[in-house]
């Protein structure tokens, strides 16, 4: 069962093509990793689905329906919703009121939304917090709060941006326990993600994105050993140099923190 | 016919004015983030000295150009050394609130000081003026132009040739990059805003020929150079020249249509319409 | 951050506020004509002040323009009152009405163009000038003469009184009546939403909220209100005037309570309208006197200049801390 079809989107800024007519389709219930070097168009590319930006040309269906027009809030209220590379949350809420705004899609009585929020703050492992502004958070708890917040909006399908970036490895491997519980839930995912064994322990297929062009999709097993990919991770000399050395730093096959030290700068 | 073209060579060489007033409040953008919602009062504050140092003194005004601009130029840096910069970080709308209450201030102790009369400087060259066929130049019209114009490239030059300039370039490209850079970012800010605001003190003397002035003929000026500005495109030197120019003429001609009451609504309407209708302009200056 | 301030101050809080609306409610009894004067002016610029929060406060859309909801309620109720015999009343609903759909007009063209933050403020500004020039302009409705409203008879009907008393009541229960609505605003879901808007539009949008719609109604809401305290000033006053009831000044009058007391706050508009409507009275009263005119426009500058400086939050949030007995939430 097909929930999202995206069909030959573009989108340039300027004379940069960011998103150069990507085709791909999402399965019900899958969860579905977007790799790519930095500046590779994944962020545009989770723009262009939400209704934040629009495409020049392309289509996209949401569980047979054409969302290629609709503003983020429709889109939203269809049932896909995304979370920000850079975390947004409303930082003169408290954590509680933060995720009470995303439940209120689904309900209009204050009470149910508070008490579906408490519920997901618990699911997140806020629930300490809830009562704090949200502006006090440290940054694996926005993280976490994000996360709370989009689920609170009910949906089918979840996008998440770099959600474990500059986390430590305990702290990504609890989101990687929680992602997998949504999952379970029912909810498709769709990943962005730096962290490659994250990508690697989640992901049922994996999208490779350079300069807006997908350039490969498969099993995460079969994608790191394509040539292309281990290219556009490390330049061509590596990829001519040979194989992918066992246990070398540097993506796609080992996991990076931090998302800025990835391939391209270290040649 | 003739009216007509009168009207747009009328409105060419006060838009040379124009423009350099709204490089000032772009610089001041472009830069700081800021908007200067003072601007006009500083243009008015400009041209008050100017008739004071014709009348009492009797120094020509475009001899106090210099010391209007420097005048200018202090009153700005003082504003953003000692406010601005204590609130870089505070949502736009509070900037603005603060640049309000600064132009409430100037605004009302200029009137406070001088009276709500309106008043001009008679200077030997004020009435003269050149013929061209069947159009009348105004001489202090034309010299105004030429000196915006001349100014106006000097301060190109500046910020292209010099390093100072240069620094300040990159200040308004990225701010966090200047602070990594290890720029005194605060300084840069402050001398910007002296800079645009020295535009202003240098336009003040300039126009004062011509031009009489009266403390609320500040919302005005503001009001054109944010029309300018944001017609023009913030940032855009060449555009904000151009849209001085523009509006100049637009508003010549408007005179010529209109009586002068509703020649005011016409540049409110202008001005809302500018806004709506470059959305790819300066409104994405920081929410983008 | 509202619903859950410390407990101490949910107990003390609405005795606090059921006193001193006791105490004002007797006030005419025991203060002259001058102070009730001066309360009538502090509930007006509270009033317009709450009004102007539910759009520039909780919605955080900053708006320059107010004066011209206030003056378009001043006209149709005058006019409707003194053209067509319509109580006051009523001419002051559709004076609101009037002023909603004026301001559904200036939110969807600025919100359609994405105009926020400071160029809002320009916006709204411009608006309202267009209005205000368009009234000196407009012979029926008295132009730059202004409108005088004939005193018939004190009335109820016609909201027309000898003496001070009966138009402080009539203050006090606008003032009384739009905390409530703010109040009722702060606990639904489009203040909720509103709240969220003003934090990051982008992120709402994100997570379903019609942030158009919303601040729509917030812009509507605000506008009716504001028009309401229109219809007032020209009954309490016998004479409006465009430079009086639609000028930039009133607009800086009606932002500059909220700011000052605590924008985005149920409490800040009043708060702020206690402390500086006094003194704006005593100043430009003073000022006047010597000639002065303008001065108090000086003192409203330093003042917006000083609250930015050291209360970006408004005053009320450090006093609301004082009743909380210091313990901070
Ligand atoms: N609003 C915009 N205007 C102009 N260019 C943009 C805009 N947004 C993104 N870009 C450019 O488009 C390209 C793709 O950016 P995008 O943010 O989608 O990359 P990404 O794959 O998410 O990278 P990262 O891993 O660093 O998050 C980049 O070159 C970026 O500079
Ligand atoms: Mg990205």
């Amino acid at each position: 069962m097909v929930i999202l079809q995206v069909e030959k989107v573009a989108k340039r800024f300027g004379g940069l093509l960011a998103v150069d007519d990507v085709s791909f389709s999402l399965d019900e219930g899958e969860i579905l990793g977007l790799i790519g070097p930095n500046g590779a168009g994944k962020t545009t590319l989770f723009n262009l689905l939400t209704g934040f930006l629009q495409p020049e040309s392309g289509r996209i269906h949401f569980r047979g329906a054409d969302i290629t027009r609709l503003p983020p809030h429709a889109i939203c209220r269809l049932g896909m919703v995304r979370t920000f590379q850079i975390v947004r949350p409303f930082l003169r809420l408290s954590v509680l009121e933060n995720v009470v705004v995303a439940a209120l899609l689904r309900t209009n009585a204050m009470a149910a939304a508070r008490r579906q929020a408490e519920d997901l703050l618990t699911f997140v492992g806020l629930e300490a917090r809830r009562h704090t502004p949200a502006a006090t958070l440290t940054l694996p708890d926005r993280k976490r709060l994000e996360l709370g917040r989009a689920l609170a909006t009910q949906p089918r399908l979840l996008m998440l941006d770099e959600v474990m970036a500059g986390l430590t490895p305990t702290e990504s491997d609890r989101f990687l326990g929680l992602i997998r519980q949504v999952n379970q839930r029912g909810v498709t995912v769709l990943l962005i993600e730096h962290v490659m064994r994250a990508v690697m322990a989640l992901s049922h297929r994996v999208l490779v994105l350079n300069y807006g062009e997908l350039i490969a999709a498969g099993s995460p097993a079969a994608v790191v050993r394509d040539r292309q990919v281990i290219e556009a991770y490390l330049g061509e000399d590596y990829a001519y140099a040979g194989t992918v050395r066992e246990g070398n730093p540097g993506p796609p096959g080992e996991p990076t923190q931090d998302h800025g030290a990835s391939a391209p700068e270290r040649r | 016919m003739t009216l007509y073209v009168q009207a747009i060579l009328n409105g060419i060489l006060v838009g040379g004015v124009y423009g350099l007033v709204a490089i000032g409040l772009s610089l001041i953008f472009g830069v700081m983030k800021i908007i200067n919602f003072a601007h006009g009062e500083m243009l008015v504050l400009a041209m008050y000295l100017s008739f004071f140092l014709f009348t009492l003194l009797g120094i020509d005004p475009y001899m106090s150009l210099f010391v209007c601009a420097v005048a200018a130029f202090i009153l700005g840096y003082g504003v953003q050394r000692f406010l601005v910069n204590r609130i870089l970080h505070v949502p736009e709308e509070m900037q603005v609130l603060l640049m309000l209450g600064v132009a409430l201030v100037l605004q009302n102790a200029t009137l406070v000081a001088w009276g709500p009369n309106f008043r001009a400087a008679q200077t030997r060259y004020s009435l003269s003026t050149v013929w061209l066929g069947p159009l009348v130049m105004d001489v202090p019209r034309l010299v105004a132009f030429v000196l915006a114009l001349a100014l106006a490239l000097l301060l190109y030059l500046f910020l292209r040739r010099t390093e100072l300039g240069t620094t300040i370039r990159a200040a308004a490209d990225n701010r966090d990059g200047a602070v990594l850079i290890g720029l005194d970012v605060r300084r840069i800010y402050a001398f910007s805003f002296g800079l645009g605001a020295a535009c202003v003190g240098a336009a003040g003397s300039i126009i004062l020929p011509f031009l009489p002035m009266s403390p609320y003929s500040a919302l005005s000026f503001t009001l054109t150079s944010f029309i300018v500005v944001i017609l023009g495109g913030m940032g855009s030197f060449l555009g904000v020249l151009v849209g001085g120019l523009f509006v100049g003429v637009a508003e010549n001609l408007g005179a010529v249509v209109l009586t002068s009451s509703s020649k005011y609504i016409f540049s409110y309407a202008l001005l809302i319409l500018v806004m709506v209708l470059r959305p790819q302009g300066i409104f994405r200056g920081r929410s983008g | 951050m509202r619903a859950f301030t410390g407990e101490r101050a949910a107990r003390r809080g609405p005795m606090l506020v059921g006193g001193a609306l006791l105490l004002l409610l007797a006030a005419p009894l025991y203060l002259g004509s001058y102070w009730t004067s001066t309360l009538i002016l502090v509930f007006f610029y509270a009033y317009t002040g709450q009004c102007w929060n539910i759009l520039g406060g909780y919605a955080g859309q900053v708006s320059l323009g107010h004066a011209a909801f206030l003056g378009i309620g001043a006209y149709t109720s005058t006019a409707l009152f003194m053209f067509a015999g319509l109580t006051p009343w009523l001419g002051m609903l559709a004076g609101g009405v009037l002023a909603a759909l004026l301001g559904l007009c200036i939110g969807f063209v600025s919100f359609r163009f994405h105009i926020r933050g400071a160029y809002f403020i320009l916006i709204t500004l411009a608006f309202a000038e267009i209005f205000h020039l368009l009234a000196l302009h407009l012979e029926s409705l008295g132009g730059a003469q202004g409108l005088f409203v004939p005193f018939t008879g004190a009335s109820w009907a016609k909201m027309q009184f000898k003496g001070n008393t009966n138009y402080y009541y009539v203050a006090l229960a606008l003032l009384v009546v739009i905390t409530l609505v703010a109040r009722a605003l702060e606990r639904s879901k489009l203040g909720l939403y509103l709240v969220a808007i003003r934090e990051d539009e982008d992120a709402s949008r994100a997570l379903g909220v019609n942030t158009m719609r919303c601040k729509l109604a917030a812009t509507a809401i605000s506008a009716f209100f504001t028009a309401l305290a229109g219809a007032f000033y020209s009954n309490y006053f016998f004479y409006i005037h465009p430079d009086e009831v639609l000028d930039v000044e009133l607009s800086v009058d009606i932002l500059l309570r909220p700011i000052v007391g605590g924008a985005g706050t149920l409490f800040g508009p009043i708060v702020g309208s206690f402390i500086l409507t006094p003194l704006a009275e005593l100043s430009r009263a003073y000022f006047s006197k010597e000639g002065l005119i303008g001065t108090h426009l000086i003192i409203y500058g330093l003042l917006l200049i000083a609250v930015v400086l050291f209360f970006p939050r408004g005053v009320a949030p450090y006093l609301a801390r004082l009743v909380a007995g210091k313990r901070t939430s």
